[in-house]
């Protein structure tokens, strides 16, 4: 019982990073209805603007630095990359997403070089006990800083002007513009949000073992968050997070002592079978929308 | 008749008038016009006589370009015709790939191996991974768009794992196992002979590959099948409800290009001695996606053309450090950006550059130097 608590709460920790992301996939995906293949690109980019400015500033106006200006880059690649491509299909988009990914990690990588950077986060590896229980306290900050982001971006949705605004040009662009919301504004500001997002996952995803050239690989895991929450579903991109988080830490635990024969590591593939199983059931998530098509 | 004589002449079929067409068939032949025909025949002709052009090494490049055609031209039907974007095909390539690679190798090996001659592990290279393809398709026909393409992402991730762990077929990360062993009537396809280089035949061996499957692949996309492809993918509801059976070509779409990835996978370890399973990642079937981008989604030409480009071009970009000081070779420090760094950047930014001003790709290049020729001396 003892593990499976820790191992509960830990995947909570690691899903909240995964949550974050894919909070920032699905509000680019609303407003613009494109899936962004850069989003572990500004995860790290998040990552390193704490690595680099945590020694010249100190580390919370590090973060707060690193959140404006990965939410910076992304309203740049939004204006370079995305503001030209409105009204070409959704796959051709994607795919320039993937291009921007490209070169934002050479450039990054650069960076990083063959070292491991750390970005020297106050609670390293620290633990506290609960009774029995062993819980990092990195975990807890993850955990609690989602839910506080999340409660936040619910009210800028449910009670800002801007926010309504962003709610209608998710439903209806055209209607949208005709009631003078701005449009392109909020597609830039939901790149922003979106790099803001990335930003605090990106110092959260360091969690004692350091960020490296390999690191971007584990914003992919988001896909899987937002494909079982359902692709247009915010509060289905966090529990799809939470639940991927779960899992993978669950199967690490577990999987070596009931299932040996799907081998070692298996808990870094276990979200993609989750996904698969997820998707025969509901092919549009838990909570997605289902596309209604007219003929 | 004028299908027939339409098909291995070129044009019309109709003597004195190329361009005038009395029939469906001639119109959908496979050379349509004499220019095409010569185009190609020529074309093809000048291919055969590379190896004895151009150095080996060279001559490698260009075979693995022809290796990736192949599985670019299978990418092209499911995604390009059919419209199912498919991001998992770095897997079949891989199954392909250890296919050939298992049933060719040594039986005395570290990895497991049964020296089965070619005609054996060449057809089961497109076999297996086109029974694998046909057995995942039924899930993945239920998912449209973005979900479909994310979930054959989720294929790669698993396939990569598998390949991690049946290390007696793949030689475990890191390490990998032996490429195929090609032999053809006793005459080793990699080895050096007396008459030829290994490279030379190599070179051919990927050559007569492609051609057959940039044909079939031509013959799918002309015929009933490909213009069922194209309904599906124009649009899927309005296809069913003329008859066209969804279910069953976007079925048939998976299968033939997980059968052609195979394939690729197949000939691209004949040119290449040696497989790692981590080759097959996402990186592999992005950048399978980036050549058909590059070529021109829907066009079997494209592909190739977008493989020949792109292995050719991110070459290039590895040579750049002869003529640019501020690019250091391989190995040396220091620098602005490495070899590797500025070929991926480059590579990136011909995706992007692609998608943003000629959207149909090198086949659209194509399109607009043809109609300008064509038109020419009017602008118009």
């Amino acid at each position: 019982m003892t593990n499976f608590l820790q191992a509960v709460f830990e995947g909570l920790g690691q899903g909240s990073i995964y949550a974050l992301v894919a909070l920032g996939f699905v509000i680019i995906y609303k407003s613009t209805l494109v899936v962004s293949f850069a989003q572990p690109a500004l995860m790290v980019t998040g990552a390193l603007f704490v690595v680099f400015l945590n020694p010249v500033v100190g580390f919370w106006p590090a973060l707060l630095l690193a959140v404006i200006g990965t939410a910076v880059v992304g309203l740049v690649v939004e204006r370079l990359a995305l503001r030209p491509m409105i009204g070409q299909p959704v796959f051709v988009v994607a795919i320039i997403t993937i291009g921007i990914d490209i070169v934002l990690r050479v450039i990054q990588n650069r960076f990083i070089g063959t070292n491991i950077r750390f970005v020297g986060d106050p609670w390293g590896l620290n633990t506290v006990n609960v009774g029995d229980i062993l819980i990092f306290e990195r975990d807890i900050a993850r955990f609690s800083a989602t839910m506080v982001i999340v409660i936040a971006l619910f009210a800028f949705f449910k009670y800002s002007r801007f926010g309504l605004g962003m709610r209608a040009a998710a439903f209806d662009q055209e209607t949208a513009l005709a009631q003078g919301i701005n449009v392109g504004r909020v597609f830039a500001v939901s790149w922003g949000i979106a790099g803001a997002l990335a930003a605090v996952a990106g110092m959260f995803v360091d969690g004692g073992s350091g960020i490296s050239q390999g690191t971007w690989i584990i914003a992919l895991k988001a896909l899987p968050a937002i494909i079982i929450g359902g692709l247009d579903s915010v509060g289905g991109g966090l529990i799809g997070g939470l639940a991927v988080g779960v899992i993978e830490s669950l199967v690490g635990e577990y999987q070596a002592q009931y299932f040996p024969w799907l081998g070692n590591n298996f808990a870094p593939v276990s979200p993609y079978v989750l996904l698969l199983i997820v998707l025969l059931v509901k092919p549009y998530g838990l909570f997605g929308t289902p596309e209604v098509e007219r003929v | 008749m004028s299908s027939l004589s339409g098909g291995l002449l070129g044009g019309s079929g109709v003597s004195r008038r190329p361009e005038l067409y009395t029939s469906y068939e001639a119109d959908m032949a496979l050379f349509n016009t004499r220019a095409k025909m010569a185009g190609v025949y020529g074309l093809l002709a000048l291919t055969v006589l590379m190896p004895f052009v151009l150095a080996d090494d060279l001559l490698v490049l260009m075979a693995r370009a022809f290796a990736f055609a192949i599985g670019a031209i299978g990418l092209n039907l499911v995604t390009g015709y059919a419209g199912q974007v498919s991001l998992g095909h770095a897997f079949f390539v891989g199954i392909g790939a250890f296919t050939a690679a298992t049933l060719s190798g040594d039986p005395d090996g570290r990895t497991l191996g049964f020296g089965l001659p070619m005609i054996v592990w060449l057809p089961a290279a497109a076999l297996l991974p086109a029974l694998i393809g046909a057995l995942i398709a039924p899930v993945a026909t239920r998912l449209r768009g973005l979900y479909l393409a994310i979930v054959t992402l989720g294929l790669v991730f698993l396939g990569e794992h598998v390949f991690r762990e049946a290390d007696f077929i793949t030689g475990g990360f890191g390490v990998g196992r032996p490429g195929v062993i090609a032999d053809f009537f006793g005459i080793s396809l990699t080895n050096t002979g007396a008459s030829f280089t290994g490279q030379q035949k190599t070179f051919w061996f990927a050559l007569a590959v492609l051609v057959v499957v940039a044909l079939l692949g031509r013959n799918i996309a002309r015929t009933a099948t490909g213009r069922a492809f194209a309904a599906v993918r124009d649009r899927d509801i309005a296809a069913e409800v003329i008859g066209v059976e969804i279910f069953k070509y976007k079925i048939l779409a998976f299968t033939v290009s997980s059968a052609f990835a195979g394939l690729a996978g197949a000939v691209l370890y004949t040119i290449t001695r040696q497989i790692t399973p981590e080759t097959f990642n996402l990186a592999l079937s992005v950048q399978f996606i980036a050549m058909i981008l590059i070529g021109g989604a829907s066009t079997i030409s494209g592909s190739i053309a977008g493989a020949v480009f792109l292995t050719v071009v991110l070459r290039f970009a590895e040579e750049l450090s002869r003529f640019a000081s501020f690019i250091p070779g391989p190995g040396q420090q220091g620098g602005l950006l490495n070899t590797a760094q500025v070929s991926t950047i480059l590579y990136g930014f011909l995706i992007v550059g692609f998608l943003l001003f000629e959207p149909r790709g090198l086949f659209g290049v194509w399109i607009r130097i043809r109609n300008y020729w064509k038109g020419w001396p009017f602008s118009y």
